[in-house]
């Protein structure tokens, strides 16, 4: 054969792979509002960056007959890219062969991908369409997930991993998208589950249709495995770009700086959006808006624990991830999913180098028997830690009410804020002037002729003493007091002056979070 | 310089609640998941129940028979296993409310105690 003739062999060995599960199986993907794989990661990387790896793998299968199947690139297909020029590694299981479930040619495809993202320090994006283990290859399909969960946890905190659900991902298969970063699901597309409504209707006589048991609203509203909710993959799809676009490509550096521009200041003005009373409530997210550069902000997890939010913006070009109590929601209270949904975030934030924004106004601790037995101790603990632990530069914004040990929570100078300033309509205290006052002037209340009255006029007195920024300042809990205008301004400034922000803690093996 | 003023970002305010946090109320919006939460009960150690759906398998006891904490009551099949259902407390068997061979559901009162 002459160099033709190999090129067209090769040619026609390429298009044999590139059929996949051949026509049937795709329209039958495609029936159900589905891309392909294929078609997937074109969309998600750049025009023609992307680069296929391991087309030509053959199934690793030999037991009931598999060895006489063909299965094009072993139901996944793997290779490396750009989005809007940063580099990414990128998988995509594919539906239409065999189901996309796992074997271990499969699995060794993913792996290696995994590896090279760790060699090159790059992201690594992971499309999760499969119907789970290849029951076939037995013991060899489990040991195909189990590399791919080391390897998980290996690249934990090293480079950042997208998990995109794009259809059933259930069983063992879900511990893979659990352990990486950020979960993009799709409305009518996404299923996750350990196990599916058919067993737990034999088992527990619980009948759930798939869509409520793991649909993607299930994931994104009450459980929290997910972090991105889309109407359609295109939706989706713009999701991940624009998440590439604030994280840094692995933890050794930081996010690529864009051009920096102002606030839209004319739509977002702090003091026409924060009202004076502290039981009135605003959307927190119009806040960090009047500060981020554009008023651009990318939330993370919106629909979870909305009592807190979450997500990045950028700061004279730089990335950096906001943490702000939300009033408009449940008053803005810490209680087990908030303090879960604002630990992991600030984790992540300190392992990719970016600094944290705290925006401090919140009443306390949601009370309850369903919180006290659902740990919200140890949950809420996770928020200590994850503040304690992180070495990024960490600026605190107290704008209203920050009273007993949600103070000390949301990043308080205890917890080594570098900077810490409050607004005028600050109350830092030990806790709300009416429960302080009721506890303090307990006697005189109840010894009073007119105990409402008296307690009224004890809650305005504790109010005039405590209810400002001024305490905490005299004590240098604070360090500046500032006019709310000026907020931008001060964390300019403190990014600024901390970029070489080191800190050197004991020496250990890692710590044990209350997990 | 006058700057024209745009109007700030509003919010529904007609369906706020009111939350109840160290004697202040909040005007907020409550979640899903808060509205929905289950409400405490204490547990009624008198009333025996299964934690799951399953099969009765044995009966020991019969109505007006005194328990000890700790006697086995029933044993009942669930997930492939046969599981003793002890009693909780020490009293009177108040009344059985199974027979062997019934297929019981998620927190059925199998056995009243008194």
């Amino acid at each position: 054969m002459g160099l033709k003739q190999k090129t067209a062999d090769l040619k026609k060995r390429m298009r044999e792979a590139v059929k996949g599960g051949g026509t049937k199986a795709i329209e039958k993907q495609k029936a159900i509002g589905k891309k392909t794989a294929r078609e997937r990661i074109l969309a998600i990387l750049d025009p023609k960056s992307f680069h296929e790896y391991d087309m030509f793998v053959k199934h690793a299968g030999t037991d009931f007959n598999m060895d006489k199947k063909f299965l094009p690139g072993d139901g996944v297909i793997t290779g490396t890219g750009t989005i809007s020029g940063h580099p990414v590694c990128i998988y995509a299981q594919d539906f239409t062969v065999a189901g996309g479930s796992l074997g271990w040619a499969h699995a060794k495809k993913i792996t290696k991908i995994m590896d090279h993202a760790m060699k090159l320090k790059i992201p690594i994006i992971g499309i999760n369409d499969s119907g789970g283990a290849r029951i076939q290859e037995g013991v060899n399909a489990l040991a195909g997930y189990g590399e791919i969960f080391y390897r998980n946890t290996q690249a934990s905190g090293v480079i950042p991993q997208i998990s995109v659900i794009l259809g059933p991902c259930a069983g063992g298969a879900v511990y893979s998208p659990a352990l990486t970063d950020f979960v993009f699901v799709v409305d009518g597309v996404s299923k996750m589950f350990i196990t599916g409504p058919e067993v737990i209707k034999t088992v527990l006589g619980e009948e759930i249709s798939m869509e409520d048991l793991g649909g993607a609203k299930v994931h994104c509203e009450t459980t929290g495995n997910a972090h991105f909710y889309a109407k359609d993959e295109e939706e989706c799809f713009y999701q991940i770009k624009e998440l590439v676009s604030f994280i840094p490509w692995n933890n050794e550096i930081k996010a690529t700086p864009y051009p920096k521009k102002s606030p839209k200041t004319k739509k977002y003005n702090i003091p026409d959006i924060i009202p004076a009373d502290p039981r009135q409530p605003y959307d927190v997210r119009h806040i960090i808006k009047a500060i981020t550069d554009d008023s651009e902000f990318f939330e993370i997890q919106e629909l979870f624990a909305a009592n807190i939010v979450i997500g990045f913006g950028r700061i004279s070009g730089q990335t950096v991830g906001f943490v702000a109590n939300q009033p408009l929601v449940l008053a803005g209270v810490l209680d087990v999913d908030s303090s879960d949904k604002g630990a992991r975030f600030i984790r992540y934030c300190d392992s990719f180098n970016i600094p944290l924004v705290t925006l401090v106004d919140l009443p306390g601790y949601l009370p309850g028997v369903d919180q006290e037995h659902a740990g919200v101790i140890r949950h809420g603990a996770k928020l200590l830690y994850a503040y304690s632990e992180a070495t990024v530069p960490k600026i605190t914004v107290i704008m209203r009410k920050a009273y007993g040990g949600g103070y000390i929570a949301m990043c308080s100078a205890h917890l080594r804020a570098d900077f810490v300033c409050a607004w005028p309509t600050a109350e830092i205290a030990v806790m709300g002037p009416e429960g302080a006052a009721n506890i303090i002037f307990r006697n005189e209340i109840k010894n009073a002729e007119d105990p409402d009255d008296m307690r009224k006029q004890k809650v305005k007195e504790y109010k005039n003493k405590f209810a400002n920024p001024y305490v905490a300042a005299a004590y240098g809990y604070v360090d500046a007091v500032i006019e709310p205008f000026e907020t931008r301004k001060f964390i300019v400034h403190a990014l600024e002056v901390s970029d070489h922000k080191d800190i050197i803690g004991p020496k250990k093996k890692h710590g044990i979070p209350p997990f | 310089m006058e700057t024209i003023k745009e109007k700030p970002v509003e919010t529904k305010r007609h369906s706020y609640k009111s939350l109840l946090v160290e004697n202040i109320k909040y005007r907020t919006h409550l979640t899903k998941k808060y509205i929905n939460r289950t409400l405490y009960k204490p547990v009624d150690e008198k009333m025996v129940c299964v934690f799951i759906p399953g099969t009765i398998k044995k009966i020991f006891v019969k109505k007006g028979r005194k328990v000890k904490e700790g006697d086995r009551l029933l044993v009942f099949e669930a997930m492939k296993m046969n599981n003793d259902i002890l009693s909780p407390i020490d009293g009177v068997v108040e009344s059985v409310n199974v027979k062997v061979g019934d297929k019981v559901t998620k927190q059925q009162v199998i056995i009243e105690l008194k």
